[in-house]
């Protein structure tokens, strides 16, 4: 299938890989702190032992295929990759699920299918579906926010980690999960009975979004990406949960605010929507590819049997994009529009 | 397939020409029923049993069944073949019957049988035949089972449950936990883990032939003595 290809003129790219890969990670600080200060210290013992359980399948996978370590290993690709997969994974998961989600967002979406720049599904995506699916009742076990319950300190943290036996887990049900429970409650009353909604989106996850949203709008200043794949989405979620709001009844999907700042719609928007590799590259390729992202999440978080469907809509989108670059190549420079003669 | 020699014929069914990891032939049954080592041997006794029946049969009528109509012939005795076996489950294994569903009557539409047929039988004498067709079943349910087990294990951290089902109310306590307390992975036994470990069997089977292609060669490349140099310049003529 012959796939999009950038014709001449080109210009030189400053950024390196690894400084792309350091850009993102330095992005995901504020939502990690705001996740830290609601949620404890699970978020940051998550992405710690993701990050050296993916430096080490990374280094087993480059010396299995024969490629230079010491190259791929600096270029953060992994971290990046892990980091991105421990935030969307609930504080105080044991250390065998961080693990097998990281082992298969490096060796199975990434290195299988050639490494770096090759793969066509987001990796940490890919790892969150397959924990998603195989162990549905961990993954659903989110701790309460701060204000609504004890937040364990950074000990208890290493102990929910690495001894899980031993930890006393305290979880609540996110916001997205009471909504999808819901079938007799209005809205309003919703709000009023369960605490952890918030103002907007939930506790917590309103501010880690508003964090989420500055890391995104510093990458974009910084052009690490454009605005139109995150902007797309925004703009599709929004107006299908606006088109399907009643007002709040009992069979609402949430107002589009909701859908915006609950769950992970703004960290997915910035942080796993713009990945340079797995998604489409014309400029109204990333439009339509965003666009469909944002639908896909609503449809699946409203209708679907899942709470959240960043992960599931981003991984539909994936299959799509080679198809949405085909038909979106720009035009060649100098060559006559459709049409013209 | 000219080769008819014994050997030749049990290298190629369970190795050089495996019908599901070389020919990739079934892969529909292959991957929708090697959730447990007991459907994929259920499914590996029957894809086997017509295998040989329909082999068997085809040889039988190879001389008298013109070109013009053979695949409608073959697919008839392959249809009746199938429905024999199907029947005997559903008399003797009947809740392996039931899960194996329509997995059953769609070994009709395996092409590793009707390839089979065309390929081989129809070509070579009754007892190669015979012999043909239970060495490919024999090749495809080592996979089944390879596969079925792999992914219990996997997915259950046990291995031979219910394996009552297929050897009857003895067998019931055959189950081998290997790891206790285990976390069920539920992805192995899903669909996609079917597709994985596929990838991962066909992987470690080029692997091990690349291996042995390379001690072979290693074997073979001598040094030839009083090797002149090559002539560089000048035409030859």
């Amino acid at each position: 299938m012959p796939l999009l290809r950038i014709t001449s003129p080109h210009a030189h790219g400053p950024m390196s890989t690894s400084r792309v890969m350091q850009h993102v990670l330095l992005a995901t600080v504020p939502g990690i702190i705001v996740l830290t200060h609601f949620f404890g210290f699970g978020t940051l013992v998550n992405i710690l032992w993701g990050g050296i359980v993916a430096l080490a399948c990374e280094a087993l996978a480059l010396a299995l295929r024969g490629r230079p370590l010491a190259f791929y290993l600096k270029d953060y690709s992994a971290l990046v990759t892990s980091t991105l997969l421990c935030i969307a994974l609930p504080p105080y998961a044991p250390w065998w699920l961080i693990a097998i989600g990281v082992a298969s967002s490096v060796l199975l979406a990434k290195h299988l299918y050639g490494g770096l720049g090759y793969n066509p599904f987001n990796p940490a995506m890919v790892g969150y579906v397959v924990l998603l699916i195989s162990f549905p009742v961990q993954m659903t076990a989110w701790a309460p926010p701060r204000g609504l319950g004890e937040v364990p300190g950074l000990f208890e943290a290493l102990l929910a980690c690495f001894s899980p036996a031993s930890f006393d887990a305290v979880t609540m049900a996110t916001p997205l999960d009471v909504l999808k429970q819901n079938n007799s409650l209005l809205l309003e009353d919703l709000w009023q009975e369960n605490p952890q909604f918030g103002r907007w989106g939930g506790i917590g996850w309103e501010w880690a979004s508003l964090a989420f949203l500055a890391g995104g709008l510093w990458l974009l200043y910084q052009r690490i990406f454009t605005w139109h794949a995150p902007v797309a989405m925004l703009v599709a979620i929004t107006a299908m949960a606006g088109m399907f709001y009643d007002n709040g009844s009992s069979a609402s999907g949430g107002s589009p605010l909701f859908h915006l700042l609950s769950g992970a719609t703004i960290f997915g928007a910035f942080f796993i929507v713009t990945d340079p590799v797995s998604s489409a590259v014309s400029t109204r390729g990333k439009l339509i590819y965003g666009a469909m992202i944002g639908a896909l999440v609503y449809i699946i978080r409203v209708r679907g049997n899942y709470p959240d469907a960043v992960a599931f809509a981003v991984l539909i989108a994936n299959f799509t994009a080679p198809f949405i670059d085909y038909y979106t190549q720009p035009r060649t420079y100098g060559h006559a529009r459709k049409g013209d003669s | 397939m000219a080769d008819t020699s014994y050997k030749d014929l049990s290298l190629n069914g369970l190795w050089k020409n495996n019908p599901a990891i070389v020919q990739l032939l079934g892969l529909c049954p292959l991957l929708a029923v090697t959730g447990t080592v007991v459907n994929a041997l259920g499914l590996a006794a029957a894809t086997t049993m017509v295998l040989i029946c329909s082999n068997t049969a085809v040889s039988l009528i190879r001389n008298i069944v013109s070109d013009a109509v053979r695949l409608p012939a073959f697919v008839m005795i392959i249809a009746a073949a199938v429905t024999c076996i199907e029947l005997l489950m559903q008399a003797y294994t009947y809740e392996l019957y039931q899960i194996l569903g329509i997995f059953l009557p769609l070994i009709t539409t395996n092409c590793v049988i009707l390839g089979r047929a065309d390929a081989f039988a129809s070509k070579n004498s009754l007892a190669p035949a015979l012999y043909d067709g239970f060495i490919m079943g024999v090749g495809f349910g080592v996979v089944l089972v390879l596969l079925g087990a792999l992914r219990e294990l996997v997915g259950t951290g046990a291995l031979f449950a219910n394996m009552d089902l297929l050897f009857g109310p003895s067998a019931a306590n055959w189950r081998i936990v290997l790891v206790d307390d285990y976390q069920a992975f539920l992805l192995a036994v899903l669909p996609p883990g079917a597709f994985i470990f596929t990838g991962l069997i066909i992987a470690a089977k080029n692997l091990i032939d690349m291996q042995i292609k390379k001690r072979e060669d290693a074997r073979k490349a001598k040094p030839v003595k009083g090797a002149k140099r090559v002539r560089v310049t000048g035409t030859i003529s």
